[in-house]
């Protein structure tokens, strides 16, 4: 499923809007029957969101209430019985989620640096050549961003393949014997981190690309006669304007990495023993293959609460030390 | 002027480095093509057993059939200029096998696999989805931006706020609702959900800003409805965000997994990615077999993207969407 989260200008603006928007509405509400009026007066506009609206409340805001109210039952055939917090305390008793989130959290932990430091540096050099170039390189680093995650984790699997596969191959170049990368618990969570890697952030090279476009070469101008070094232009103009981007891009990513699955699916199951088991292949596995949809619940609704720390932390950390 | 040489040498180590990265991150597409096309059993005269170029340590870094094919042209020629025919014949017929091998999988495919059936499918759910979101999110995002009535913001924000919560949150209570509402193993299951994603409301709204009021204003002074100032005025220079908006909608309706794998386990209704991991857990395949159904649902995707790259650079800085 899609997700979009608003860039912090982005964000600014809308509430910005909708401050407005209060106070507007705010000298209306003086008198009672305005509301009424208004809302007569405007009933194409209600006639105009009705779709989405109710495809809206069935598809999503209703499951999320749901959900909610899921995580604090025990499903039952006969109906489901409320049983208060047990869903979450078995959530944080349990070895299984212990493993999950552990590994969850260094797969987040190494490629959301990884991806978006690799997205700025190839952006930075891509930026500085002819046009044609440029787009041509651009779109090699897209590419693997529109295909389904399914094929590439196929193909990985291919290639990590301890007989036939590539990896092998080009380490035996090196004299280095063959690994069995997803065979051992020792290599499997590391070979899906590998692959993460390096796969390029294609989104982050687009975005952070379009951001350079818009900084104004009359900053770096003015260096150049203060005699700073292109490095030292880099430190100081390039990376502070691109700030809000890469706070953006962090967020995205990170928000990506939590909910890492197919991968694991196509791969290696969660194993061998639990040593790629993630928190969404969990969730997955609790629900849909033992059934405890009040427990799967709670999982998931621990899940959104740790993006939601994650990405507040992040993003006061990257926000206020300019 | 001295700085020149220096520069040059600059410029020269970015392509290097760029070329090596851009080769790492089409390196595995490549290997999907490659593998899909590579020659699975082949025994020329001189061997004492077929062998197999897909399994093959070390790997052949390239289909064998391209440079097989050649040596038999350039000896199956040599035959027929010194009159022995029945060494031609022999060259020709290789010929024809290498080709019929190296497409065999895609043939295989298509006809003892359900993949037409799979491929079918994945384009028509994508496409109405696709239309559904376009009609429905740009009508809400059109009020949304351009309208005062009580209860906007309200409604705005609710649907916004829902955007940060991952999709798995839904997973359980969905999945019973589409049990309850009968619609297990129908496409239903998977169109409804997808209809209701709110990205493009919000991706519309931004966009619809940049219409000036002027305009509908002057729409309106001409007497036009409500309806048909939306569809004649609105649409027409919301052009370039519904085409952003429509070309992510497919892109994340044709990738989607999670849920189909969830709520399709007939095979005749699955969509590619659904049929893909079918196959490779039946686990008879080979992987030739497997790399062309990845192929095959790859290319729908990479033509998508070759032809309308501008509208991707302009979808993710209007919003910036994600998988």
């Amino acid at each position: 499923m899609t997700q979009v989260k608003l860039d912090p200008v982005q964000q600014e603006n809308i509430i910005e809007s909708s401050l407005q928007d209060t106070k507007e509405l705010k000298k209306s509400n003086k008198k009672p029957n305005t509301v009424w009026r208004d809302m007569k007066k405007n009933y194409s506009a209600y006639l105009f969101l009705l779709p989405k609206l109710i495809l809206f409340v069935l598809f999503v805001a209703f499951p999320v209430v749901w959900a909610i109210v899921l995580s604090f039952q025990e499903y039952r055939f006969n109906g489901s019985i409320f049983i208060g917090l047990d869903n979450y305390i078995d959530v944080f008793n349990s070895e299984a989620f212990r493993i999950a989130l552990k590994n969850t959290l260094l797969f987040t932990v190494v490629t959301v640096p990884f991806s978006v430091i690799s997205a700025l540096v190839i952006s930075v050099m891509i930026f500085g050549l002819g046009k044609i170039s440029q787009s041509f390189f651009r779109s090699a680093f897209y590419l693997p961003s529109v295909t389904s995650m399914v094929i590439i984790a196929m193909v990985w699997r291919w290639m990590y393949n301890y007989d036939f596969g590539l990896f092998n191959y080009f380490l035996s170049w090196f004299g280095v014997e063959p690994i069995n990368w997803l065979g051992q618990s020792a290599t499997a969570l590391w070979a899906l981190i590998i692959m993460s890697c390096l796969i390029p952030f294609g989104t982050g090279i687009i975005m952070y690309l379009a951001s350079m476009g818009s900084i104004s070469q009359s900053l770096y101008e003015a260096a150049r006669i203060d005699g700073a070094s292109s490095l030292k232009q880099f430190f100081h103009i390039t990376i502070p304007l691109l700030k809000p981007t890469t706070l953006y891009l962090v967020l995205l990513s990170t928000i990506g990495s939590f909910q890492v699955f197919t991968q694991i699916i196509m791969m290696t199951g969660g194993g061998p023993g639990s040593s790629t088991e993630t928190l969404v292949h969990l969730i997955y596995k609790t629900g849909f293959r033992d059934f405890e949809y009040g427990l799967a619940s709670a999982q998931a609704v621990v899940l959104f609460i740790i993006i939601l720390i994650f990405s507040i932390i992040q993003f006061r950390v990257l926000r206020h030390d300019e | 002027m001295k700085k020149k040489p220096f520069k040059s040498l600059n410029k020269i180590i970015t392509y290097i480095l760029l070329t090596i990265f851009a080769i790492i991150s089409l390196l595995p597409l490549y290997w999907v093509f490659s593998t899909s096309l590579q020659l699975s059993s082949y025994q020329s005269q001189d061997m004492e057993r077929p062998v197999s170029y897909v399994n093959a340590n070390p790997p052949k870094l390239y289909p064998m059939g391209i440079p097989l094919y050649f040596e038999h042209w350039a000896e199956a020629r040599e035959a027929a200029s010194e009159g022995d025919l029945e060494t031609e014949k022999y060259h020709r017929d290789m010929m024809n096998y290498i080709i019929e091998d190296t497409f065999s999988s895609f043939v295989n495919l298509f006809t003892k696999q359900d993949v037409g059936k799979w491929f079918f499918n994945s384009i028509y759910i994508a496409v109405i989805v696709t239309f559904g979101i376009l009609i429905f999110d740009s009508m809400a995002g059109y009020v949304l931006a351009k309208k005062r009535f009580p209860g906007r913001n309200i409604i705005f924000w609710v649907i916004i706020s829902t955007m940060m919560i991952p999709g798995q949150v839904t997973l359980v209570p969905l999945f019973m609702m589409v049990g309850k509402l009968d619609l297990m193993n129908t496409h239903w299951a998977l169109i409804l959900p997808d209809l209701a994603m709110v990205f493009g409301v919000f991706l519309m709204r931004q966009y619809m800003y940049s219409i000036p009021d002027e305009l509908l204003e002057a729409a309106r002074m001409d007497g036009a409805s409500e309806w048909k100032t939306y569809w004649t005025v609105v649409l027409p220079l919301a052009k370039p965000g519904l085409a952003a908006l429509g070309i992510f909608t497919f892109m994340s309706v044709w990738n989607s997994f999670l849920w189909p794998i969830i709520v399709l386990n007939n095979e005749a209704l699955y969509t590619l990615p659904v049929g893909l991991k079918t196959l490779q857990d039946a686990n008879l395949a080979s992987f030739k077999l497997l790399m062309s159904g990845a192929a095959i649902t790859a290319i729908p995707m990479i033509i998508v993207f070759i032809l309308f790259q501008r509208h991707f650079v302009k979808g993710l800085t209007i919003g910036g969407v994600k998988e």
